[in-house]
């Protein structure tokens, strides 16, 4: 290994890069688009839900409750409803997609339900009832919401309350800037590298290289490099805009988070030269790429939670190293944890790039054939 | 160990892709200073064997000893003393002429000094000086040429293989390649060239005939010349394709080749005109039938029995 000869593919590549301007603009436009797709459009958090109101108790509490469930902003109450049939009119002809019914005994069931004790809450007929379209997934979990809606007058139990601890205004942008890191540097650091790598092949500079001292490993190595400084330069864009769109807040330690980017980088790097010692031509190296980024897109908890899939579907997330970082990016963005709470995650990320590189190992060789 | 003057000693090398044998059992021997020139027609071997003796290819078997060195064993020592040119434009496209000069004088090994006055007497040699800070992808096939070709001397290498090096190049700058490549073999640099072209092998000291991966000649073209098997006749005619077709299977032919207006038929020696002119009247051809003076298409054609063989 000669650090003249691994200079000068630095070099190269960088200059390359600097000239291929579509690159170079992906490289900040995927962060800064994905983060603002994600952070607004995409929000799991539906507000806004059109809806009606059957108030059939019409208490002066009654009508305190809709008053409080409308400036919620989860739904959207356009129609007061005096029957059960016009709601289930509205509801089939889809002009609302939920509707809250206060049922007649609304005062009774709220003084029971204060009166139960801790234990034997469940057990209690609810004062509110929220009738869903329950074709709607989205629908369904902003329902879920409401339904820990804490309501006025209503001494409600902690038993009862959903408590969201970290987020507690539920914005989505929170749980997901810290998941956007990872998501991105995967995808262009999986993908740039084994394209980058295979290029080479493909274009035949390969064969030039060959004859010369330049050693297989000089020249991955060369070429690989570049993009860990691009890698941080991408968690510095999706923190910082993190930040300024969306309040994202960094509650642990900046340098430990640039700690663990840093090892996820390797990861996927060490990912990306395994795919492109797997592939000829830079269009299956690119396919092979979205091939092993789908499964972490879904699987690592970044898009589902994690909690609520199937066991298999756990242990192959286990694999993947999007999975572990993105436990090492919410605990040190928002539960300012320290690399020390979370090192299972980081010997996992360890494993998965020193195996990778080793099968890439045996993969390289300096011969044509 | 083989005379000190041999630079590469081949012998049984062989390579298979599968059921496909692309190198058969050929032994070759390139002595120092020589202008080697590989000819055979496209897929008779010739990338093939360039790229096992500068290592880039496992032979399937054989033995390779270039410069004393042990090939694929000893092929990183070898590498230092070789140059290779690809038969594809290897370098940068998205780089400069300086910068794909520059990038091969460090991985090279040369200081920074040392890269910088041999870019500069690169440059000038091979008339890139107004290019230099182009990119290469911007070069005209001529000066991409020359760029390859100072980027594969770049180092001095005592050994230099092309690989058709001209294939993609106007007449005229093929002309001046050659000239260049003559400058080096002056210098005394071995070089090893593959080609399809005739005008180009006739320039060779020495010239080995690669048909279907084996080495069917070996020798300098003049040699080649004297030991063609019988002489060209050259049948001039209105009709050279009918007269081929009367000929076809006439046992004094050893080989045809249709030229223009006129076909090239080379015999076993001068009797067989008689049969010759008669084969022509019975068919109701009317030609003129000269003798004319062997050149190395008739050596190709007599070695490989290729257009022969394609008629069957």
């Amino acid at each position: 290994m000669s650090l003249r000869r691994l200079t000068a593919v630095i070099v190269k590549e960088l200059r390359q890069l600097r000239r291929d301007r579509l690159t170079f603009a992906m490289i900040v436009g995927i962060p800064l688009l994905q983060l603002v797709l994600f952070g607004y459009a995409i929000n799991m958090d539906v507000r806004g839900i059109d809806a009606a109101v059957l108030d059939q108790a019409n208490t002066a509490r009654s009508r305190e409750v809709v008053a409080e469930i409308g400036s919620s902003q989860i739904l959207n109450l356009r129609y007061q409803l005096s029957n059960p049939q016009q709601m289930d009119s509205l509801l089939r002809q889809g002009k609302i997609s939920a509707a809250l019914v206060i049922p007649r005994d609304f005062e009774a069931r709220l003084e029971s339900q204060g009166s139960l004790p801790q234990d034997r809450l469940s057990q209690g007929r609810l004062p509110l009832q929220l009738i869903v379209d329950g074709s709607d997934q989205s629908v369904q979990a902003s329902a879920r919401q409401l339904a820990s809606y804490p309501l006025p007058g209503w001494e409600s139990r902690q038993g009862v309350e959903l408590v969201n601890f970290y987020n507690p205004e539920r914005l989505a942008a929170l749980n997901t800037v810290p998941g956007l890191i990872g998501v991105i540097l995967t995808m262009t650091m999986v993908m740039f590298t084994a394209i980058a790598l295979v290029r080479e092949r493909e274009r035949g500079n390969m064969e030039m290289l060959i004859t010369t001292p330049l050693s297989p490993w000089e020249l991955t190595l060369g070429k690989v490099l570049p993009f860990v400084g691009i890698g941080l330069l991408q968690v510095t864009v999706i923190l910082l805009t993190g930040r300024l769109l969306f309040e994202v807040p960094i509650r642990g330690s900046l340098l430990e988070l640039y700690g663990a980017s840093l090892l996820f980088i390797a990861a996927s790097l060490a990912l990306g030269v395994f795919i492109s010692t797997l592939a000829q031509t830079q269009f299956q190296a690119m396919q092979v790429a979205v091939f092993t980024f789908l499964p972490q897109i879904l699987l690592s908890g970044f898009m589902f939670p994690f909690a609520g899939m199937p066991k298999a579907a756990q242990w192959i997330a286990e694999l993947l190293p999007l999975t572990h970082f993105l436990r090492l990016a919410r605990g040190i963005m928002l539960r300012s944890a320290g690399l020390i709470d979370l090192w299972p995650e980081i010997l996992a990320l360890l494993v998965f790039t020193v195996l990778m590189l080793s099968l890439a190992v045996t993969r390289v060789s300096k011969h044509l054939d | 160990m083989p005379g000190t003057d041999v630079v590469i000693q081949a012998s049984g090398l062989t390579k298979r892709f599968g059921q496909l044998t692309a190198v058969d059992n050929l032994n070759l021997r390139v002595r120092r200073a020589e202008v080697f020139g590989f000819l055979g027609p496209n897929g008779s071997g010739k990338s093939t064997t360039i790229r096992m003796l500068c290592g880039l290819l496992l032979p399937s078997a054989g033995e390779i000893e270039v410069f004393g060195y042990q090939i694929p064993r000893d092929a990183e020592a070898l590498k230092r003393r070789i140059g290779y040119m690809t038969q594809k434009f290897s370098l940068y496209d998205d780089l400069s002429v300086v910068e794909n000069l520059g990038f091969l004088a460090t991985v090279q090994g040369l200081d920074r000094g040392a890269a910088r006055k041999r870019i500069a007497e690169l440059l000038e040699r091979y008339w890139l000086g107004d290019q230099r800070q182009q990119l290469a992808g911007t070069l005209s096939g001529g000066q991409r040429q020359r760029l390859a070709l100072a980027g594969a001397v770049l180092h001095k290498p005592d050994l230099l293989l092309l690989d058709e090096p001209t294939s993609a190049v106007d007449p005229q700058s093929r002309r001046e390649f050659w000239e260049s490549l003559f400058e080096l073999a002056d210098a005394g640099t071995t070089l090893l060239v593959s080609t399809h072209y005739m005008d180009e092998a006739e320039r060779c000291t020495r010239l080995g005939i690669l048909d279907n991966g084996r080495l069917v000649a070996d020798g300098s073209p003049r040699a080649l010349l004297d030991a063609l098997p019988g002489q060209p006749l050259l049948i001039e005619c209105a009709q050279p394709r009918q007269a081929k077709h009367a000929l076809r299977d006439c046992s004094e032919v050893l080989a045809m080749a249709q030229i223009g207006l006129a076909l090239r038929v080379l015999v076993a020696s001068e009797d067989a005109r008689g049969p010759i002119e008669q084969r022509l009247r019975d068919a109701h051809i009317d030609a003129q039938i000269k003798s004319t003076e062997a050149n190395l298409e008739d050596v190709f054609v007599s070695v490989t029995r290729q257009p022969v063989q394609a008629q069957r």
